[in-house]
């Protein structure tokens, strides 16, 4: 199974997302925001996944991405971007920044699952 | 798989009240004029992440209304929108409506909806949106008329040549377009080059899809292809029947709302678990620093460590070894008073949580009654414990609320007296023993002592012939039935004076107490113990008995001497303590520990002297022990409430003591004060008290 990074300033949201992964037997890594994501991800290697939400303080999630991207581990690691508002302006700057894909709030288990396998194919 | 959503969703409660406190905290500070970017996008962030988890958790209401909110919001981080008053006003509003909506949900009632849609009309209006009520339905409309004709999709898509490159699979996107529906497609390989010319990291074929099925919305098609629309060409066109093929495309537009709609109500008609909490009980938690937690963690390795050498020294055990043994015990009290300070702490929470209501409270207050008053907050990272923090919350609103409508003049008024014409309100915290104490301070017109002391006669709370101090004079205004404001007004409340904030405090073992100086301001003081789970207690004896009671409330010990103890009617006796008579309460009698064996010699006995309230009365005892700190249990929970002990506690040797409550001593013997208090000692008593 695979181990994955979440970032979510939410903690209901954070919970409920490592929840449903860890159902499913992966181990999950929690981070606050993005400037605490990056730490983490600079020393912790092996991410298989990172989920992170777009609207956070410090840093938000499409500058984290931009900055993971530059780090080796996670070069080609898939970044999923949680995101409330189908806005195409923000996923496009999501993908710009080197984004794989993004999930829709209101967050469902299912579709989120869905989403997982078919990146960590 | 679905999962329950309900342990989130207390967590989701506490941080979007947070947020909403952030929201709150952000737009007054706009009213000081000028607006930060950075505020604005804090209260954006806010507001945002509470759309996002209102939506997650079904609460529909709540996220529509958060949505036209962030829409307002939006355009005031793009400065588009100057925040004036008015919207700042509307925005605060907005927060409220918000707070209650999430209660509504908290205490799983219903959302007052109407309201709620009262203030969105208001809201957007501001934004200058139409009413989103009236298209809704056309789309619904449309939509339902699209459902009945359309068969089916088709999709033509043509991936441009580098989109393998960016790292998407056209394979992953068909797969998800199969979940859909019924899909047959034809992929196009005419643009495939021979293999010489071919580059394998290119995309030459394109597909022709033909997805099936009448309840699938374009919406759902379009946002699988959405990460890739700019390195594809699309083509969505319905299919529908023979007779009436049209391209009704832009009518198909799902219903806001609608499928949250359903699944809430699926999920409040699912059947109650019996292991559910009951909706009115909710857990209260508390959010304590993790620093805090790893510091106790320390500490109990620390204690497991000792208890493990004791344990090995109790082994094989001589003499020899008694020193090592009385180290170990001191390290085992040190180990054991660290944890309990630390578990205090962890109860502990800075004052600020008590303090934040107040920004939003002057500001509304001060508008109301035309006057300007500035807020002061000072320590606001003065810790203490949970439980007495919420209950000082009302007392302290009360103060604040009382100072603005009754202490603090209005402009005009200050000029006149040579003041500036913005008087402030202080809030200050601060710690001082073992208490912590907070004033309430303003710099307004002061109490005026002789009016006082008219309304106080004439309320025949004292006499005129009485002599007070002005301290005394003051403390009247805690007294029951004593309120000086001569018409009652909405701000200070009706009827529940001072007398309430005083006895609320004071059943947290605390006292209030004030100083003032007429045109120049008044300060309330309130002193609050740290904690209420842990007491200083004296232990005393009675009848074999062990009691505790509590070490602040006693005055002073003393052995009875014959000749000062006086018998009044009945089976009352008093103590002349210097020019003071003091009712002599026997716990013995009181609690009938005693079976009936009077003992009327009193000479010699102990009386120890204890006060609250300003009252005082004498407890005879036959022993004092030591002190000590004890940990109090409640007897409710685990027996019955009973009148005149508050607790009862373990002492060291395993035997349970009963802690006294000292004013349910008072009630109790209160037939002895009700007549001491009209005789003239209860004058003398209280010229005592107040030097």
């Amino acid at each position: 199974m695979a181990k994955i990074l979440i970032v979510d300033d939410m903690a209901s949201m954070r919970k409920m997302v490592a929840f449903t992964l860890e159902g499913e037997g992966h181990e999950v890594v929690q981070a606050d925001d993005g400037d605490e994501a990056l730490e983490i991800a600079k020393t912790d290697e092996g991410f298989a996944l990172v989920i992170t939400d777009v609207n956070m303080p410090n840093m938000d999630g499409i500058t984290l991405t931009g900055e993971l991207r530059k780090l080796p581990a996670l070069k080609f690691t898939p970044i999923l971007l949680l995101t409330t508002e189908a806005g195409k302006d923000k996923k496009m700057q999501g993908k710009a920044a080197g984004a794989t894909g993004w999930l829709v709030k209101p967050f469902d288990p299912d579709k989120l699952l869905m989403t997982i396998k078919k990146v960590l194919k | 798989m679905s999962i329950d959503l309900d342990q989130f969703k207390q967590i989701f409660y506490e941080e979007s009240f947070e947020g909403l406190d952030t929201m709150e905290t952000g737009l007054l500070g706009m009213t000081d004029g000028g607006t930060d970017l950075d505020v604005v996008n804090d209260i954006f962030r806010a507001a945002h992440s509470i759309k996002g988890g209102s939506a997650t958790f079904g609460f529909t209401a709540l996220a529509s209304f958060t949505h036209i909110m962030e829409g307002l919001l939006d355009e005031m981080r793009e400065g588009k929108r100057e925040a004036d008053a008015d919207v700042v006003n509307i925005l605060l509003e907005s927060v409220d409506e918000m707070r209650s909506l999430m209660s509504a949900y908290q205490n799983n009632e219903e959302p007052d909806v109407e309201h709620m849609k009262g203030l969105q009309k208001k809201l957007e209006q501001v934004c200058g949106m139409e009413s989103s009520e009236g298209s809704d339905k056309e789309e619904a409309a449309d939509a339902t008329e699209g459902d009945q004709r359309r068969l089916g999709w088709n999709i033509e898509f043509k991936p441009h040549a580098n989109m393998l490159v960016t790292g998407n699979d056209p394979i992953l996107l068909l797969s998800e377009l199969e979940d859909l529906g019924e899909m047959s497609l034809q992929a196009h390989d005419n643009k495939l080059p021979s293999l010489t010319d071919m580059d394998s990291e290119h995309c030459y074929l394109s597909w022709s899809i033909k997805l099936m099925g009448t309840d699938i919305e374009e919406e759902q098609i379009t946002e699988i292809f959405e990460w890739v629309e700019d390195e594809c060409d699309l083509e969505i066109t319905g299919i529908y029947p023979e007779r009436k093929r049209s391209d009704r495309r832009a009518g198909d537009r799902r219903v806001p709302g609608a499928q949250e709609d359903r699944r809430s109500n699926d999920r409040r008609k699912g059947p109650r678990r019996p292991g559910d909490p009951k909706p009115a009980a909710q857990p209260t938690t508390i959010r304590v620093d993790t620093n805090r937690i790893d510091e106790l963690i320390d500490m109990v390795g620390e204690l497991v460590i000792t208890q493990s050498m004791l344990g090995q020294l109790g082994e094989e055990f001589d003499m020899s070894k008694l020193v090592r043994l009385r180290e170990g015990l001191e390290e085992l009290e040190r180990n054991s008073r660290e944890i309990q300070e630390a578990v205090m702490r962890v109860r502990m929470q800075p004052i600020s949580f008590a303090f934040n209501r107040f920004p939003r409270m002057v500001h509304d207050l001060s508008q109301k009654l035309s006057k300007k008053i500035r807020l002061e907050l000072i320590g606001e990272d003065t810790e203490m414990d949970k439980t007495v923090m919420e209950k000082i919350n009302d007392p302290l609103v009360h103060l604040v609320r009382n100072s603005l409508d009754h202490g603090l003049e209005g402009p005009e008024e200050r000029l006149a007296a040579g003041k500036d014409d913005e008087g402030y309100v202080r809030l200050r915290a601060f710690h001082q023993g073992g208490s912590i104490v907070v004033e309430v301070s303003d710099d307004g017109r002061g109490l005026d002592r002789h009016k006082l002391f008219n309304i106080a006669v004439k309320k025949g709370v004292i006499k005129e012939t009485d002599t007070l101090s002005d301290e005394q004079v003051f403390m009247l205004l805690f007294a029951a039935g004593f309120s000086t404001a001569e018409k009652l007004s909405d701000i200070s409340g009706r009827g529940v004076g001072l007398d309430v904030v005083r006895r609320n405090i004071e059943s947290l073992g605390g006292n209030v107490d004030v100083r003032s100086v007429l045109g120049e301001g008044t300060t309330f003081t309130i002193r609050l113990p740290l904690t209420l789970a842990v007491l200083d207690g004296q232990l005393l004896q009675v009848d074999g008995q062990t009691y505790v009671l509590p070490l602040a409330s006693i005055v002073e010990s003393l052995q009875m001497r014959k000749e000062s103890v006086s018998a009044l009617a009945g089976d009352t006796r008093v103590y002349r303590l210097r020019d003071e008579y003091i009712p002599i309460v026997s716990l013995s009698q009181l609690f009938s520990t005693n079976d009936g064996e009077g003992n009327t010699e009193l000479h010699g006995k102990l009386l120890v002297i204890v006060e609250w309230a300003d009252k005082r009365i004498g407890l005879m005892v036959d022993d004092l022990l030591g002190q000590q700190q004890v940990v109090i249990k409640s007897l409710e929970t685990n027996y019955e409430r009973v009148k005149g002990l508050s607790g009862a506690t373990i002492l060291g040797d395993g035997t349970v003591s009963l802690i006294l409550d000292i004013s349910g001593l008072m009630d109790m013997s209160s037939k002895t004060l009700d007549k001491l208090n009209k005789s003239s000692a209860a004058l003398k008593k209280i010229q005592h008290t107040g030097e």
